[in-house]
């Protein structure tokens, strides 16, 4: 199935009920699988909206009611929804918001690019917040982790951000659909507002006047955080093993990534992969163990350097980092990525 | 359509396989292209470095491409259109008429069917049925007479190369 369907189909098993966008590509196919799935679904709603802000700021109002809900745009579009997001964080509403990014700044054009890297992890909108992030990486985790964003969303009560790219968006892989977890314990919505008929009302509202009550906000979101880090952070290993260096790369990068490493071994460079799968949490203590062995590293993005920061962070100074970067929607072939890391090796003479 | 229907033939062999599309923006006649990988083992990357195979309907493709081709590799060219041949000697060259065949089944729509026939008989990445089962599957909602006519064609494209 093609990356964009299964986003969606995935969705719609995660049990989403509501979705609301506006075009853009790379992404279009989610939004027109959306508008033919949710109709078939009962009580499903589909909603082509007016713009990027009026898609966000519905979905605001469906997470508020306790409907699993959606959002997707590309970079531009993300962009817009920016304010909104900071909104659902600051209300703590879950919802899934969707990027499949292409190459910027500005209108850019409609190539795979990773340039939304910074905008994704940092937050984007004004406030102190963050946002979980997940990198898939194939169509098959495009499937996995668009399930999981729904039950991070739920559990932790805070947007979720799908990081991908029109590569990703636009290939097509074989995919098998997990079963969405066993409802044992339904994620207790007793905050939703769905009319206050014989109850209290209850109030959701991010403006918070009182310094002390805002400053006693900003410490819960930040223990939240803490749990989150300290529980859903997800990196993949790729034959560190016996690696002198290692590449750091997610998404589509990671992909073509392993192919360089695998033609990089067929020369005996001895070469593996450390690809952060959540952006946010950034796996910094996975790459802080690594270091103990492995002191050089090549970050390679689709981008002029984004990721490479949290990877200097994460380290600390403790192994060096190079960079190697393809911005603008270009995509290098796991060749030329191969030829970098081979004179990579062969110049700090590690092999 | 042509990468698709193979990649989802290879699927159903079971095989691990990447279907990627130039989804950018292209003109017909141009050079539109997707990339297929069908393997045994975890595809690594489905951007190709230097594919094995190469399949090009029209000239600007021929000059695009003829050069990624690894060596020892084949190209399908579709001599109807493409009047020149690379100058690479490392490579094996299979013309296939693809419209003129096209023309005498009567539909000069069916050209890529009768290249992959041609490709799968020669390359043996997916078999004859599997391909077929893939075009059955796909065109299924288009009708009855659309599946025929496909599958006629991959069937010409196939004997073509016996």
């Amino acid at each position: 199935m093609r990356g964009n369907h299964v986003i969606g189909e995935a969705a719609i098993r995660a049990g989403c009920h509501f979705y609301a966008g506006y075009p853009i590509t790379p992404q279009n196919e989610l939004t027109e699988y959306m508008a033919a799935r949710l109709s078939e679904v009962k009580d499903g709603v589909f909603i082509q909206a007016e713009s990027e802000l009026a898609a966000i700021n519905m979905v605001m109002g469906a997470s508020m009611a306790g409907t699993r809900a959606m959002t997707s745009s590309s970079g531009p579009g993300i962009s817009l929804k920016q304010e909104s997001i900071s909104f659902l964080s600051a209300m703590e509403l879950p919802a899934v918001i969707v990027n499949i990014s292409r190459g910027g700044p500005g209108l850019g054009n409609i190539a795979p690019s990773q340039s939304d890297y910074f905008q994704a992890t940092r937050g984007g909108g004004h406030g102190d917040y963050r946002n979980i992030v997940l990198a898939p990486n194939s169509v098959q985790e495009l499937a996995d982790l668009t399930m999981r964003a729904f039950d991070l969303a739920d559990k932790y009560r805070t947007p979720v951000l799908i990081l991908g790219d029109g590569m990703l968006g636009q290939m097509m892989e074989p995919v098998e659909f997990l079963d969405p977890k066993k409802p044992g314990k339904p994620v207790s919505k007793e905050w939703t507002l769905t009319g206050a008929n014989g109850r209290p009302s209850r109030i959701i509202r991010s403006l918070l006047l009182d310094p002390t009550v805002e400053e006693e906000h900003n410490w819960k979101l930040v223990r939240k955080y803490e749990r989150i880090i300290h529980k859903e952070t997800l990196v993949e290993d790729f034959l560190l093993g016996d690696s002198t260096m290692a590449v750091i790369a997610f998404g589509t990068a990671a992909r073509i990534t392993k192919g360089a490493i695998l033609r990089a071994r067929e020369q005996n460079i001895k070469v593996g992969m450390i690809r952060p799968i959540t952006l946010w949490p950034f796996p910094s203590k996975a790459i802080q163990e690594i270091s103990k062995i492995i002191k050089h590293f090549l970050v390679f993005e689709l981008n002029t350097g984004q990721m490479i920061d949290d990877v200097r962070l994460s380290l600390e100074g403790r192994g060096e980092v190079h960079f190697y970067g393809r911005p603008g929607g270009i995509i290098p072939t796991p060749l030329e990525v191969s030829r970098v890391i081979a004179s990579q090796y062969y110049q700090k003479r590690l092999g | 359509m042509m990468g698709y229907v193979l990649a989802v033939a290879g699927m159903r062999d079971g095989k691990n396989v990447t279907y990627l599309p130039a989804y950018g923006a292209e003109v017909r006649g141009g050079t539109a292209n997707c990339t297929v990988a069908i393997a045994d083992e975890e595809i690594a990357s489905p951007v190709a470095s230097s594919p094995e195979f190469v399949v090009v309907m029209n000239k600007p493709s021929l000059s695009r491409f003829q050069n990624v081709i690894q060596s020892g590799g084949g190209l399908f060219i579709n001599s109807s259109m493409v009047d020149t041949r690379p100058v690479r000697g490392d490579i094996e060259i299979f013309e296939v008429p693809a419209n003129d065949l096209a023309k005498d089944l009567g539909n000069g729509r069916l050209t890529n069917m009768i290249m992959l026939g041609a490709f799968v008989r020669k390359t043996g990445m997916a078999s004859l049925g599997t391909t077929e089962q893939a075009v059955q599957e796909i065109f299924e909602e288009k009708g009855k007479s659309i599946v025929k006519q496909n599958k006629r064609a991959l069937k010409a494209g196939y004997d073509y190369m016996g």
